[in-house]
């Protein structure tokens, strides 16, 4: 009965299309960010800040990169952490040794190097595709990485390759408390969300999802395949690129090149696949799902053995964790390919019509 | 129907297109005039759809040249023909699956979109206007061809008549000048067949359209086109109206059949 257009009356081409041109939709955003952006910073714990809502936006964001890749223009890529460890290390560099560069400045140019990179090792995606392209981008995934222990300029000489990053300053303003870290985040992924939001539904969007639907269609109408292509690995490590800077600068501190390795890239593959695949909502499900999961089993394992006075030996909820995980993958493959973001489309149609089945 | 047909707008000369040892299309050579609906028929596997990819670009035919309007090329890519107005259908809808009836149709209109990624990011000012503006053209193609019910729906959703017309629909926003038809009405019934060949009529009409078009529905190619085209094995055999089609004994031999 809530969720109804009855009456909401569009009389122009550009009320149609809209972001949401159901008045519900809007209000619904409008609340879930004045949540976010005033409710959460005033009672949520540190704990839950540092922990649980900085990587989930962080991992929304390298979600949606992989997403704009993968879901839109159509290309499999395994590559997704190396991107994200060239924008750490940019972002480092950048701060590093240029005096005075602002930290939202050093943001964007680490975004533009993961870009560049990301076109490089896209180039073979204008070859192969599918399954293959995949394993090509295996090699970003293991060269990067190896590059940066093996260069150790790119570390500043650090053992190791692990980078401190410096602190986050803003005109003057210290980003160092939980809260404000977690509300530059914010408003960097709800800023970047919206313009990949932009660019899904203009003509680059079409593009992508044109290229990924029928190629052969797509090059007859007058598409170049090719550009359409570098222009998703280049947005797309763009995006990953900035998440790998936050990853660094607002999550962890301090980042070696290992830790941005194959297991993370599939860790953001599960998110697309739970989350939805072409779908920017289901980017933020998915991540949501995946960081918030491990935490409720082992909540859940926990208490519940200790209901039933069992004492689970050490690394159960750890391998729970991975059953659980291994099951739902297969579930929504099998189940619901476009995830998450899907079963939400298909509520919001039901209760458009609620209570009536047609 | 009375229609001005003028000059040829599209020369086919010579061409031979061989994929190994398989000769696909041998010394063919046809014209086409402006405004005109010329249909090309044939038995399966004669080449009729590889003219068409010939055409515009998807293949590289060994020898021969085609001339569209001023321009004459031995080697094309379909990105190119696209922007020199040539639109195409295909046989097994080549329609964008994951998108809506609206987005397909849009995309037919992305040759013509001017603005750049950060103005789309914007979406605002100058790259909002250009979207309404395009979605005003892509409306009326809609209107033309009445599928306002089904705009907003998923293409997959749509029964096959349905999708055939989306398809049109796709290839006439690009707002061709020549428009390319693999068997626009292959797999309908009667009732379908009857609207599709109004749309081509409408189309041709209206906009002032040059049509080439594959069809096996004889009743279809002879009721609508100006002129037919006939191959057989890769060579044309026949060439002219279809009343001299219909006359035709080595068409008649090869196609429509003969007395024994």
């Amino acid at each position: 009965m809530l969720y109804r257009e009855a009456g909401q009356f569009k009389s122009s081409y550009a009320e149609d299309q809209a972001l949401f041109p159901i008045r519900q939709d809007r209000y619904g955003m409008l609340v879930l960010l004045a949540i976010a952006f005033v409710g959460v910073p005033l009672f949520a714990s540190d704990y839950w800040l540092t922990a649980i809502l900085v990587p989930f936006l962080v991992f929304s964001l390298a979600a949606l990169g992989l997403n704009i890749l993968t879901g839109y223009a159509g290309q499999l890529s395994l590559g997704t952490a190396a991107f994200m460890a060239v924008g750490a290390f940019a972002a480092y560099n950048f701060e590093l040794r240029v005096p005075g560069l602002p930290v939202l400045v050093s943001f964007v140019l680490a975004g533009l190097v993961a870009a560049l990179v990301g076109i490089a090792f896209g180039l073979p995606s204008l070859r192969i595709r599918g399954f293959y392209l995949a394993v090509a981008t295996l090699a970003a995934q293991f060269f990067i990485p190896w590059l940066l222990v093996k260069v150790s300029w790119f570390s500043n000489y650090s053992a190791s390759g692990v980078i401190t990053t410096q602190p986050i300053e803003i005109l003057g303003f210290v980003f160092d408390s939980p809260t404000r870290k977690y509300l530059l985040v914010l408003a960097i992924v709800c800023v970047l969300a919206l313009a990949a939001k932009n660019l899904v539904r203009s003509s680059i969007g079409r593009a992508w999802m044109a290229v990924r639907d029928m190629d052969v269609a797509a090059e007859v109408i007058g598409i170049r395949i090719v550009r359409a292509k570098l222009i998703a690995f280049a947005v797309s490590s763009f995006y990953c690129g900035i998440a790998g800077a936050l990853y660094a600068y607002a999550y962890l501190g301090s980042v070696e090149p290992d830790g941005f390795n194959l297991d993370l890239s599939f860790r953001i593959l599960f998110m697309i696949i739970i989350g939805g695949v072409g779908s920017i909502l289901g980017s933020f499900l998915g991540a949501a799902f995946i960081t918030v999961l491990p935490i409720f089993l082992d909540v859940l394992l926990t208490d519940g053995a200790h209901l039933f006075n069992l004492s689970l030996p050490a690394g159960v909820t750890s391998m729970a964790q991975l059953v659980v995980f291994g099951g739902l993958i297969i579930f929504f493959l099998i189940v619901e390919p476009h995830g998450l973001a899907r079963l939400w489309q298909i509520a919001k149609e039901k209760l458009r019509l609620w209570p009536f089945p047609h | 129907m009375t229609r001005i047909l003028g000059e040829p707008i599209l020369s086919v000369d010579n061409i031979s297109l061989a994929f190994g040892g398989v000769k696909a299309l041998a010394n063919v050579s046809f014209h086409v005039r402006e405004h005109e609906i010329l249909a090309i028929i044939g038995p399966n596997g004669a080449g009729k759809s590889s003219m068409l990819n010939v055409i515009n670009g998807v293949y590289r035919p060994q020898v021969g040249e085609i001339r569209f309007r001023d321009r004459a090329w031995k080697r094309m890519v379909p990105y190119e023909a696209a922007r020199l107005g040539i639109a195409r259908t295909f046989q097994n809808i080549a329609l964008f699956k994951g998108m809506s009836v609206l987005d397909n149709i849009m995309t037919g209109r992305n040759l013509k979109m001017r603005s750049g990624l950060i103005r789309q990011a914007l979406y605002w000012g100058p790259n909002l206007r250009e979207e309404i503006e395009h979605r005003e053209k892509v409306e009326h193609i809609i209107d033309f061809l009445q599928i306002e019910h089904v705009r907003k729906t998923p293409v997959g959703r749509l029964p096959y008549g349905l999708q055939k017309r989306v398809e049109l629909a796709r290839a006439l926003a690009a707002e061709p000048t020549l428009l390319l038809l693999d068997e626009p009405m292959a797999g309908m019934n009667v009732e379908e067949k009857q609207d599709m060949s109004r749309f081509v009529l409408d189309v041709n009409e209206e906009f002032g359209t040059t049509i080439v078009l594959i069809e096996h529905d004889m009743g279809v190619v002879m009721d609508i086109s100006d002129r037919v085209v006939v191959l057989d094995y890769g060579r044309k055999i026949g060439d002219g109206t279809p009343d001299e089609i219909r006359a035709n004994p080595e068409v008649i031999a090869a196609y429509l059949g003969v007395a024994h």
